[in-house]
């Protein structure tokens, strides 16, 4: 077992020191206090405030605790991610032709945050704010694969059989977990709702976290191919999206 | 987006390049044939506040960044000049500049939209009783939002500018006059030409015959020489020898007038709403001048082709800017997105309304003497409630605007085509369904704007056949259908007209 990791101690302190301080803190007054030479100080408080946990007042260069410390375990908020994927999730509907969503882990469900309608001009309703299972849509097993610490271990979740295709048993659930962590794409081939499927992939933010999940929708045979693959050109697209979007996670605000 | 598709035969691909030179940023987007966007390149540019009430932009600086963003968004799409098709240019309108023809230099900063010196100007023009008159051919009376007071300040004020203008050495333009004349060559041999809808903002055109009214620039004494010619919107005024050599400019459009286009509505009685900073409704009326009784402003809507397409505007002057108040003034949330966070934590407004009459109030209004008020104070508020109170401001400041133009036409609206900033915020667009009581449709793509000015440039070279190939790529993104009962829309609208009532007069 290896010994505690310096730099990461050093970064606490320095957190503790801006939290408990009551004022902004100079760079010179950390270093002191933690008696380490200043540019030490200031690789860990840059990278502290790149994190967002440190914030940096644009005048006076002091530092004080950060806006992302508040959001420790909440996650991004949902309209803030929709506010960063508005463009590129459009982008991807016009490209595949297909609806889009994007999904965030709520309990032991997957509240869809925003929807595309699919760009066919055929008649259909908006389902921001509804509910799907995690375990039987793309968008749910892709949070459940990527972001195991938002949403509950398989073994609590009712497993509900909702068509022929639905992963109803545990067992069954971690396989299709595995194959979407291999694939870096989870999968629905008909699991909700007969005939109509999704893929999805992970949204991460600054570190890997994954926040939410970008999801397609349709036709099981538009989007998969014989083997139950996804189509290539709709995963390379939906994978294209989903790392622009993450890139735009990178930076807080 | 499109990375396979550019990968696939950029040598052939054809697309057409939009300049979208706005208040606070010049940008440059390219679109396939489909009106998918391909890449985007933006600069931001200097706002200048000299005094209080004047706003100024150089327009030295904005023509510095199209060469910029124009070669950047085309290295974005892995694209060359031979690429595209045509150029087309949406702007900012009512923005004024004056330049020497000979070294291309501007006399003065461009005066923009915001600016408020005219003030003096306008009221001599009401006094003189002239408002008749420009009622009556521009379409609206004297007001401080136009280019033609603007032109007359800098005509009285500029040293050298009116003997300059007199002589034929100094032109006038709005930014896509200077952006066409830098664009083909500037100093040598430059085109001077605008666009209708961008000449219906000066208060110098007749609105009838699209062409300069001898008596409205008698009242402003501008000398007719330093006007550039008025074209229509889809024609190609020239070829760049800037920026993108040999290639047509082809289109350009009021930005308000670009988002019309850009949305498709090419049927009378059709409706968009672009929600930024501000709100800007324009309905087409075809080929009737809408009244202007209602406080709505009758303007160009586009002329493509032989026969104008009127439009009847109706300008909310604060929207997307109350929640950037409530987040930067008031610190109330951390971003622009999560008003829609804290207003879902209250299901309603718990009887808390905002008006904000920030700078007076604009159509159907046009109390310039108003300040903003918050009504309906309890302890039980909470900044939930005011969090709604602020979204459904926007919500009743349109209902307004959509009243105002059914009351004009005695036809009313049956949908709303919303575009913007704020489409974002589907708490915000559900609301303004819910008020107007018709479907609030969003299209694929936030970008109208740019898109309408694509959409004249290829028009003109034939890149698109017609509009109805046009409508054919407008693609319906998400719809907000009404959800409320028609009790409680009452109910609601007569509380936040008399809070609307008790903004009025604040200014003594």
């Amino acid at each position: 077992m290896p010994g505690a990791i310096q730099s990461v101690e050093r970064a606490a302190a320095i957190l503790r020191l801006l939290g408990g301080a009551g004022r902004p803190l100079a760079l010179a007054e950390l270093a002191a206090a933690l008696d380490l030479p200043r540019p030490t100080v200031h690789g860990l408080v840059r990278t502290l405030r790149d994190e967002g946990l440190v914030d940096q007042d644009r005048t006076t260069a002091l530092y004080r605790p950060g806006a992302g410390l508040r959001r420790l375990g909440g996650g991004w908020d949902r309209h803030d991610l929709r506010a960063r994927a508005m463009n590129w999730a459009d982008a991807l509907a016009g490209g595949t032709g297909c609806a889009v969503y994007l999904a965030v882990p709520v309990g032991t469900m997957a509240s869809l945050v925003h929807h595309v309608f699919r760009p066919d001009g055929s008649p259909q309703t908006l389902r921001t704010n509804t509910e799907q299972p995690l375990h039987a849509t793309a968008w749910g097993k892709c949070l459940l694969a990527f972001a195991p610490v938002a949403t509950p271990p398989a073994r609590e979740l009712e497993l509900r059989r909702y068509t022929g295709r639905t992963a109803s048993t545990v067992a069954m659930l971690e396989a299709h977990l595995s194959a979407a962590r291999v694939r870096g794409l989870a999968t629905d081939v008909g699991e909700f709702e007969t005939g109509f499927g999704g893929a999805a992939v992970p949204l991460r933010s600054g570190g890997g976290l994954t926040v939410a999940a970008l999801g397609i929708a349709g036709p099981v045979e538009e989007l998969f191919g014989g083997g139950g693959e996804p189509r290539r050109h709709l995963a390379e697209q939906l994978q294209h999206a989903g790392r622009e979007i993450s890139a735009s996670l990178v930076t807080p605000r | 987006m499109s990375a396979a598709e550019q990968r696939a035969s950029p040598a052939r691909e054809r697309v057409v390049a939009a300049i979208d030179q706005g208040t606070t940023s010049t940008r440059c987007l390219l679109f396939s044939r489909s009106g998918r966007m391909l890449a985007v390149a933006q600069r931001e540019h200097r706002q200048h506040y000299p005094e209080p009430g004047r706003v100024e932009h150089d327009a030295e600086e904005i023509w510095r960044n199209v060469a910029r963003v124009v070669p950047e968004a085309l290295r974005r799409a892995g694209l060359e000049p031979e690429n595209i098709v045509a150029l087309g240019i949406a702007n900012q309108r009512e923005t004024t500049v004056i330049w020497n023809r000979h070294t291309g230099a501007p006399l003065a900063r461009a005066i923009t939209w915001q600016d408020t010196r005219t003030g003096p100007i306008v009221a001599r023009l009401v006094e003189e009783g002239l408002g008749p008159l420009y009622a009556a051919t521009s379409g609206f009376g004297p007001a401080t939002y136009f280019a033609g007071p603007r032109l007359r300040w800098l005509l009285e004020h500029v040293p050298g500018a009116r003997a300059g203008a007199e002589a034929g050495d100094v032109l006038f333009g709005t930014m896509e006059s200077w952006l066409i004349w830098r664009l083909t060559g500037g100093p040598a041999g430059g085109v001077h030409v605008t666009d209708v809808t961008n000449a219906s903002r000066t208060m110098l055109m007749d609105l009838r015959t699209l062409e300069w009214s001898p008596k409205l620039l008698d009242a402003l004494q501008v000398p007719e020489r330093m006007l550039p010619e008025i074209r229509s919107n889809a024609e190609v005024y020239g070829v760049c020898s800037e920026v993108l050599p040999g290639v047509p400019v082809a289109g350009a459009l009021g930005d308000q007038q670009a988002a019309l286009v850009g949305q498709t509505c090419f049927a009378p009685g059709e409706v968009k709403c672009t929600y930024g900073t501000g709100a800007f409704l324009l309905k087409n009326t075809g080929a009737r001048i809408g009244g202007s009784a209602q406080g709505l402003i009758p303007t160009v809507g586009y002329l493509i082709g032989e026969r104008p397409v009127y439009a009847l505007e109706g300008s909310i002057a604060v929207t997307g800017s109350l929640v950037q108040w409530f987040r930067d003034s008031l610190g109330m949330i951390g971003t622009a997105a999560q008003i829609e966070t804290l207003a879902m934590t209250v299901p309603d407004n718990g009887g808390c309304y905002v008006v904000p009459a920030f700078s007076g109030l604009y159509a159907p209004h046009w109390q310039a003497n108003a300040r903003g008020v918050i009504v309906g104070l309890t302890s039980y508020i909470t900044r939930g409630h005011l969090a709604r109170a602020v979204l459904e401001a926007t919500a009743w400041q349109t209902r307004e605007v959509v009243d105002a133009m059914n009351a004009e036409s005695g036809i009313p609206v049956t949908r709303l085509k919303a575009d913007g900033g704020m489409t974002a915020d589907h708490l915000l667009m559900q609301y303004v369904a819910d008020v107007l009581d018709v479907p609030v449709e969003r299209p694929l793509g936030s970008e109208a704007v740019s898109l309408g000015a694509a959409y004249v440039a290829g028009l003109a070279v034939g890149h698109w056949p017609d509009l109805e190939v046009l409508r054919a790529n407008w693609h319906r993104a998400a719809m907000w259908e009404p959800d409320m009962d028609a009790r409680v829309r009452e109910r609601e609208r007569e509380n936040w007209a008399r809070a609307v009532a008790r903004s009025y007069d604040w200014v003594r």
